[in-house]
């Protein structure tokens, strides 16, 4: 027995996702479908694995602001980015199969998040504030960086890392694809299985320890599932930073509850929900390709500087 | 005297305070006590020129307060707030010599540092002069920041909750100094007070508050009776004399 | 009584830090007039007046200029930390710099001809603008919270800045944007610097302006019980914090950490009294980022690395350091 407002939120989005695919279909109908079929699946994917992950960032950190882009992983793509091409040159680096770079994006986030995550829990017992306040800095040094590398770049070169500074869902290569997909239905399945769990652990470590559950291991796997998720998704098409905060936002406000059997799913459903309504807005409607990631970054910025101008973010 | 009318504070259905008419004597200490919400906090910082009121006056000394330039203010009133997180790092010596600034603006003066030796001495500072804020436990900033009031020597002393974070010793101890400081320098004392006892036996006057308005008040033999308390808390509270001394029986 | 010999010794510790700190300005503003691409040797400017021209139209401008910069970005960081009351703050995670930048960016697409007076104009209003904004929403944040306001800060910057990209990316200006980025010295001559001078005036000025700073890092309420003008201070902060960044962000670049390293730092030893901390806040910052400077000159001759990167690393490095490095509190 499914909740009726999750129900709806599946409907809109089946809606969306058919106009995607179906408006304005012309000429090599089923090339241009399998195209879009690889398109929505990367959207609805990457959708699924950032709002998902942002609520358990904010569940497992008992913090309704924060948001995965806060601990630098968009820095640290943006700079890997920049750094193979200027290491490899244009040719060099549109030679790597898009597999292979995608797993190696993949991993050398989700080593680094696991390496931050692990020291520095161990090192604050557990203050995940100051573990948050580790990310930024990394992630503005991280830019520091990439700023520097790409002032040394040509124009032809800035041209290949622009294009990955947001993400785009145009050339989603599908092998990689079906290994992110692969990834996310695993953490989804250990979710599936653990959602009550988390209810208890959102009531802070302490409850949760006198409650018995143990906090910081679950905390641990958490995080391990968060940065899996983040980083297969950022690899996958590319940072978009603030869609977490527009999402739970309106996830809770949308369920009012603190089950994580709810707030999961919907949270999933609202940003694919966004992700698709929006690309076939911009790229259909608006003809900009590029631009939809800076616009959710915009607005989902917004949205979190008016809840926090009207108290409701504490 | 401060002799507070018609003062309202908040809008709607429900404002904080509604209509409160005081009079606080000077050269004595007043009680603001009264139930949780009753607005005793809003009252004192409205009285300091914190909050501005939606209704009513409050006048100082027969001026109207919120007339007062801000600097001429400071010298005639110190407040020493309920909440007192400080992220920045200031030395405790530092902060009691804040207390000098509106009378030498940072060029401190023999006499002002004879006034910050004093607040020093006073409130048995001198072991913690040099220590930074942050490094200080809540009892002892909050004794700081008293100090640093003191330091201000100004006709009128607000202090909100004083005795939140003191142990018995410091707690008897403020007390003690603040009598000494009506009864013989003649300062106005307007304290925000939890304990009915530390209330009604180091005080002369109260003010008994209760959802925004002022139930009753007066000197505190005349006022603080044990039908009145009853009804103010909507808890039986008998008084019995102790040594000449008022005390509340309310605890079982 | 406090003991008054006691305190005669405590001002002359502080009088010697400050005559040490002189030192080693001195020292390193030395070093930095003679490393460069062009050889330069003390002994040659006597002699040789193409040296002279070289130190008079290059070097020289370029040392004041990272002197100038340094002192007056952790000028600003301080101020700002006591003005939102946070010790996580500079102008750099407060949306001031992405202000700054996307003035810069609406003044260059409307008259690209702007001489650089006008464009510092533009950037310091709109600095200005966003600054004053993001106060206004900081003080709106419980100060119990203090990871909210960093949190909120590069919130703030990340919508301005998702502006400023907006329309870069449909002007391609993007990789334009990004000159302003990185904070370099290595194309500062005399002509081009003399803006920064105006940024460390507004340093100097702020010192008179001192215990203000501190009382209103105290919060509001005690700075009404002691009679302050906390508008005016707040006013006067905010006007400085963002004509320093956006002089610094048109001369030489973004800078970040100065403002946020510096003034941890030194608090931590002397505390936030800016009487006593300010000097020292302002030698400190500037020494760091020449020293910086002089190393992103040297560490891969003949080319540079901006002081602005090697500031990036390094002042990364020893803000974790402070974060974590620190015994945890039982």
């Amino acid at each position: 027995m499914a909740d009726r407002r999750i129900l709806g939120l599946g409907c809109l989005l089946a809606a969306a996702a058919a106009l995607f695919l179906f408006w304005g279909l012309r000429g090599p109908t089923a090339y241009i479908l399998e195209l879009r079929m690889v398109k929505l699946a990367g959207l609805l994917s990457v959708g699924a694995a950032v709002g998902v992950a942002t609520v358990l960032l904010q569940t497992i950190s008992h913090n309704r602001i924060l948001t995965p882009a806060f601990m630098g992983f968009d820095a640290l793509f943006l700079l890997l980015q920049t750094g193979l091409v200027a290491g490899l040159g244009i040719a060099g680096s549109s030679r790597i199969p898009a597999l292979a770079g995608f797993l190696l994006d993949a991993a050398v986030m989700m080593g680094a998040a696991l390496v931050l995550f692990t020291s520095v829990l161990s090192r604050t017992r557990h203050d995940i504030q100051l573990m948050v306040l580790t990310g930024v800095v990394l992630g503005l040094m991280f830019r520091t960086l990439t700023a520097f590398v790409q002032r040394l770049m040509d124009p032809s070169e800035f041209s290949i890392v622009q294009a990955r500074m947001f993400a785009q869902f145009g050339g989603i290569d599908s092998e990689a694809l079906a290994v992110a997909l692969g990834l996310m239905m695993l953490a989804f399945l250990w979710l599936w299985r653990n959602h009550a769990v988390l209810d208890v652990a959102a009531l802070g470590r302490d409850t949760a320890r006198s409650l018995g559950v143990g906090h910081d291991r679950l905390q641990l796997k958490v995080l391990c599932i968060i940065a899996a998720l983040v980083s297969v998704s950022t690899a996958l098409a590319g940072p978009i930073a603030f869609l977490g905060l527009l999402v739970t936002s309106l996830a809770h406000s949308l369920m009012r509850s603190h089950r994580h059997a709810l707030l999961l799913p919907a949270a999933a459903l609202i940003s694919a929900l966004i992700l698709v309504a929006g690309q076939t807005v911009f790229e259909r409607v608006l003809m900009l390709q590029s631009t939809l990631a800076v616009v959710i970054e915009f607005c989902g910025g917004l949205l979190f500087m008016f809840l926090l101008a009207k108290g409701k973010i504490r | 005297m401060i002799k507070i009318t018609g003062l309202s504070y908040g809008h709607g259905a429900k404002p904080i305070l509604d209509g409160i008419d005081a009079e606080i004597p000077a050269g004595r200490i007043t009680a603001l006590i009264g139930p949780n919400g009753a607005g005793k906090s809003t009252l004192l910082n409205l009285i300091a020129q914190q909050l501005a009121p939606s209704r009513g006056c409050i006048s100082l000394d027969g001026m109207d307060a919120a007339r007062i330039a801000p600097a001429q203010l400071a010298r005639k009133m110190a407040v020493v707030a309920q909440n007192l997180t400080v992220a920045s790092r200031v030395r405790v010596k530092d902060l009691i010599g804040f207390g000098r600034w509106p009378h030498s603006q940072g060029r401190l003066t023999a006499a002002d540092r004879a006034a910050i030796g004093d607040a020093i001495e006073l409130f048995g500072l001198a072991p913690l002069q040099q220590r930074f804020l942050d490094e200080l436990s809540g009892g002892q900033r909050q004794r700081a920041f008293i100090a640093m009031a003191y330091a201000q020597d100004t006709g009128w002393l607000l202090l909100d909750e004083p005795l939140n974070n003191l142990d018995l010793h410091h707690a008897r101890n403020l007390m003690a100094q603040l009598r000494s400081l009506a009864e013989q320098r003649g300062k106005g004392i307007v304290i925000v007070v939890h304990d009915l006892n530390y209330a009604i036996s180091w005080s002369d006057h109260v003010v008994a508050l209760k959802d925004g308005r002022a139930v009753f008040q007066g000197p505190v033999d005349e006022a603080a009776s044990a039908a009145s308390l009853t009804a103010l808390y909507q808890t039986p509270v008998a008084i019995t004399r102790i040594g000449g001394l008022p005390f509340a029986q309310y605890h079982r | 009584m406090a003991d008054p010999a006691a305190l005669d010794s405590r001002a002359a510790g502080g009088r010697n830090t400050l005559v040490l700190m002189g030192l080693l300005l001195g020292l390193l503003a030395a070093v930095s007039l003679f490393v460069g691409i062009n050889r330069l040797s003390p002994g040659a400017v006597l002699s040789d007046p193409q040296a002279l021209q070289l130190l008079a139209v290059s070097r020289i401008p370029r040392t004041a200029a990272v002197l100038l910069t340094g002192a007056s970005m952790a000028v600003a960081g301080v101020i700002m930390q006591l003005l939102v009351r946070n010790k996580f703050v500079e102008p750099g995670t407060t949306g001031t710099n992405e202000a700054a930048m996307l003035g810069l960016l609406a003044v260059t697409l409307l008259t690209p001809a702007m001489p650089l007076f006008g464009k510092m104009l533009a950037a310091s209003a709109s600095a200005l603008a966003g600054t004053a904004l993001f106060i206004l929403l900081a003080r709106r944040i419980p100060p119990e919270r203090p990871l909210l306001i960093p949190l909120a800060g590069l919130v703030y910057g990340g919508v301005l800045m998702a502006c400023a990209t907006f329309f870069a990316l449909q002007t391609d200006l993007l990789q334009y944007l990004g000159i302003w980025m990185t904070g370099e010295f290595s194309g500062v001559l005399a002509g081009r610097y003399e803006l920064l001078w105006l940024a460390g005036g507004l340093a100097v000025l702020s010192y008179f302006a001192a215990d203000q700073f501190t009382i209103a890092g105290l919060g509001r309420n005690i700075s009404l019980n002691l009679g302050l003008r906390y508008g005016q201070v707040l006013g006067f902060g905010i006007v400085t914090v963002s004509l320093v960044s956006a002089l610094v962000i048109v001369t030489v670049g973004m800078l970040p950490f100065i403002g946020l390293v510096v003034p941890n730092l030194v608090s931590r030893i002397m505390g936030d009294n800016l009487r006593a901390s300010l000097p020292v806040v302002a030698g400190t910052g500037a020494g760091l980022l020449l020293l910086c400077d002089i190393l992103g000159r040297l560490l891969r001759y003949p080319y540079e690395i901006p002081a602005g990167t090697v500031f990036g690393i390094f002042g990364a490095a020893v803000f974790l350091y402070m974060l974590l490095g620190r015994r945890p509190h039982g």
